[in-house]
């Protein structure tokens, strides 16, 4: 046992400063912050609503990032997860939504785990009339702007759903992309409509 | 030996023979054998050799330092990794220059350069029975000066009661205790008592009821001196001021607030502060210590081993990994979820149930200090407007300016609705509230600083506590997960107090302490 103990110390005293193997990406010092509330390699915090966004399609990123900027989404009072994230778009120039929309796609996390009940057979048949937008894998569709929807965390998906239904997001009428959404939303009748939806977007695989 | 007979030592003997020393170490955790903290311990741990053991800590708050410090003493090896541009965490003082790290909206402190105006946004007294802070000020060398908390020549300004006006506190406490004691003769004349009274008893209540409220000898209330003379008083007679309404004291909310949180067991005068700044206390520990906290180190993953723990954290560009035996880790719980990890579920379970507050401060800097025209020297003022209380400088006095605490709020009602506006805005909404105290205090601000902490970077949050129901997670975040311990006033009773923060450090190196002994005692 101890001579055990004596040839870890030994080899800790070796190793300490070694930079990793696993070379991840990392972001840019000035952009640390986003993983402060989205979570390291923006693998997401449910205790701060802040979604995993890691390997989210760049164009996308950037979109909303604008969406926030502009004050299409997170100034709505009863949006409490936009309001934390608004001032840090706001403050982004152009050139550096570009930065660090290209770091949010390119870095990679472990998915996202289920949170959530839901009938995923049930999903599925609703998903029928999403997928026109969001691809029938859930894997986006540029053109039409519909953002892949694998990878998201499932409370994300609901709170998102419920405030496109109640009006929170995809009300400004500058927010075309939103207002399409906000009317596709129409299609869930109930919680229990969005708890199935969300059920079966989640087992479409992540990004 | 019955079971009746196997005391707790025997049991734990008995643990010793079969299981070693290890198993006899969780025993006593789980019957909860090791010294319970009241007061400042005597620490008496067992010497390592230098190299022998490393010890990582993260997070270099008041917590991280504390456990460095002591470690250090006794021969560890400690690695301090701090996510932040700065040591200290939620102990900060803001002087000229520095920045107030907030994300979305980094703001820098524009006072004056001067020693005397600066600005504590996190920590900013002591009580005198928080032992453990008190200690390491006097082992540090900080210098204390007495603050005032209480002062009863500040305002106390409600807009539901006396048609908003302001009135002096201690017109208000004055009266408010006045018209209780009349009440209270009342009942005792009416002997309306469970347990009847005797005729001494009686007539030591009435007196200790007037001396209570000051009572005229009729027992009615009728104005006292302790209010303050609306006139006189000195070369001619005092004149009282009157009664207040007592329906108007009702309706004011100071009697939930600032009138009893003098009573408070955390905030009873006397307080203390150090002398320049509260962040005193960590150059005091940074003066002692021989690790450095690695600054711009942000801890990503914590991997617990059999032998030891492994920590990733990324450097200017770089992610590293960094081993050590044991690991003391004060990242604010709500973080954890967000950082890769091999901790058990309920581990992280219980930690990501703690639910994290959002204290929010502003800092003002004026140019003069009308205050002490108003007669109010330290001490604060309480309102039911959000920005709740202004807090006037104990220190500095008579000098041209001073830093004003100009808001102090807390919870969703007052933080959320100050944190949603950039930094200007805030100022120019404390400004409009303030007032209402203080007529003509807009145009004294120069300068100020505003500190939420709900979106301070690398905290986000102060407060941290469990729901009520929740409460028995305590022992589960208080115990280590292998070799790795949770620290920080966010694991004590004492949240939002650096003596939780000094408490939760000392407990967790005694804990290590024991397990160093149980182990060597094994070979
Ligand atoms: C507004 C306010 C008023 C207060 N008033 C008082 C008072 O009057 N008296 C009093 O005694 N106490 C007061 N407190 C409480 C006191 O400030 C805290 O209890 C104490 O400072 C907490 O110390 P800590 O070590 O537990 O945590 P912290 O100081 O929060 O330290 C945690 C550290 O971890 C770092 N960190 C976070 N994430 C990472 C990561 N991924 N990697 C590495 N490091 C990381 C943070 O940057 C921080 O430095 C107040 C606090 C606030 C906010
Ligand atoms: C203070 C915490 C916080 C910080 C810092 C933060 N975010 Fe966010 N972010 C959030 C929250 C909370 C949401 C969810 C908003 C909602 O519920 O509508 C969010 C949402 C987003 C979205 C929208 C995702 C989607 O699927 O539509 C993007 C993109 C995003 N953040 C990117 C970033 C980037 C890039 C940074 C750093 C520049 C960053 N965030 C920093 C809290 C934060
Ligand atoms: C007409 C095209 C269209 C249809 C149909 C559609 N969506 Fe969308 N959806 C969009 C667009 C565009 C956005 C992005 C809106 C924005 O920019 O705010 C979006 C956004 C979303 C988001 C938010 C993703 C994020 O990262 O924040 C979710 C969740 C979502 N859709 C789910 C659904 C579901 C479930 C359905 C079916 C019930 C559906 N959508 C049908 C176009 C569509």
């Amino acid at each position: 046992m101890r001579t055990m103990t004596r040839t870890t110390i030994a080899l800790l005293c070796l190793l300490p400063l070694a930079a990793t193997a696993d070379e991840p990406v990392i972001p840019a010092q000035k952009y640390v912050y986003c993983t402060v509330c989205h979570g390291i390699a923006m693998g997401g915090n449910v205790v701060i609503a802040a979604p995993r966004l890691a390997g989210m399609d760049e164009w996308y990123v950037a979109r909303q990032l604008e969406a926030f900027k502009l004050g299409w989404r997170g100034v709505h009072p009863d949006d409490a997860g936009g309001h934390e994230m608004r001032p840090m778009a706001a403050i982004l120039d152009d050139a550096e939504i570009e930065e660090v929309s290209a770091y949010v796609a390119a870095v990679s996390a472990p998915p996202p785990p289920l949170t959530l009940d839901g009938d995923a057979q049930r999903g599925a048949a609703i998903y029928a009339s999403c997928g026109a937008c969001h691809g029938a894998d859930g894997q986006g569709n540029e053109a039409l702007g519909g953002p892949p929807l694998t990878g998201l965390n499932d409370w994300y998906l609901q709170t998102q759903l419920e405030h496109y239904v109640s009006g929170v997001r995809g009300s400004h009428p500058d927010d075309d992309y939103g207002q399409q959404m906000r009317a596709a939303a129409e299609l869930l009748p109930n919680e229990q409509a969005i708890a199935d939806v969300v059920r079966y977007i989640s087992t479409l695989g992540s990004n | 030996m019955t079971r009746d007979q196997i005391t707790r030592r025997h049991f734990l003997n008995f643990v010793g023979a079969v299981g070693g020393t290890t198993a006899l170490y969780q025993a006593a955790r789980a019957l909860d054998l090791l010294p319970e903290t009241g007061e400042m311990p005597q620490l008496d741990l067992k010497r390592v050799g230098r190299g022998e053991k490393r010890v990582l800590i993260l997070g270099a708050g008041i917590s991280g330092l504390t456990a460095a410090y002591e470690l250090e003493r006794a021969g560890y090896d400690c690695t301090i990794l701090e996510a932040s541009h700065r040591v200290g965490g939620r102990n900060i003082t803001f002087r000229h220059g520095d920045v107030v790290d907030e994300m979305g909206y980094p703001q820098v402190v524009n006072f004056d350069d001067e020693p005397h105006l600066y600005f504590n946004g996190g920590a900013a007294r002591i009580p005198g029975h928080h032992e453990r802070a008190m200690h390491y000020c006097r082992v540090l060398g900080v210098e204390l000066d007495i603050m005032a908390n209480d002062n009863r020549l500040a305002w106390t300004q409600d807009d539901e009661s006396f048609g908003g006006e302001r009135l002096r506190v201690r017109e208000f406490t004055t009266s408010a205790r006045g018209f209780m004691s009349e009440l209270m003769a009342k009942a005792v004349n009416a002997n309306a008592f469970d347990q009847p009274l005797d005729a001494d008893d009686q007539e030591r209540l009435l007196a200790f009821i007037k001396a209570y409220g000051d009572l005229g000898d009729d027992y009615r209330f009728a104005g006292s001196s302790r209010a303050g003379y609306s006139s006189g008083g000195f070369l001619k007679h005092g004149e009282l001021k009157p009664a207040l309404e007592f329906k108007q004291l009702l309706n004011s909310r100071f009697w939930r607030m600032g009138m009893h949180f003098n009573e408070h067991v955390d905030w009873a005068a006397p307080l203390m502060t150090p002398r320049g700044g509260m962040d005193m206390i960590v150059r005091g520990f940074l003066n002692k210590l021989r690790a450095k906290p690695l600054l711009h180190a942000q801890v990503q993953a914590i991997t617990l081993r059999d032998d030891g723990v492994e920590v990733v954290y990324h450097h200017r560009g770089e992610r590293r990994k960094l081993s050590g035996d044991y690991c003391f880790n004060s990242i604010p719980s709500h973080f954890i979820n967000g950082i890769p990890n091999n901790f058990s579920k309920d581990y992280v379970d219980a930690l990501t149930a703690m639910r994290r507050g959002n204290f929010f401060k502003i800092g003002l800097q004026m140019k003069e200090r009308f205050w002490e025209r108003e007669n109010i020297y330290g001490g604060i003022s309480y309102t039911s407007q959000r920005i709740n209380q202004i807090w006037y400088p104990s220190h500095g006095i008579f000098r041209k300016k001073g830093v004003v605490l100009g808001c102090y709020a807390f919870g969703p009602d007052q933080s959320n609705w100050f944190e949603r506006m950039p930094p200007d805005q805030r100022i120019a909404e404390a400004a409009k509230m303030g007032e209402k105290l203080h007529p003509g205090y807009t145009d004294m601000i120069e300068n100020g600083i505003s500190v939420a902490w709900g979106r301070m970077n690398h905290m986000m949050g102060c407060g941290n506590r469990f729901e009520e129901d929740q409460e028995h997670l305590f022992r589960k975040v208080q115990a280590p997960e292998g070799r790795h311990w949770m620290i920080g006033d966010q694991i004590s009773f004492h949240s939002s107090w650096q003596e939780g923060a000094f408490a939760s450090a000392l407990h967790a190196v005694q804990d290590l302490d024991q397990r160093v002994r149980a182990e060597a005692g094994q070979g």
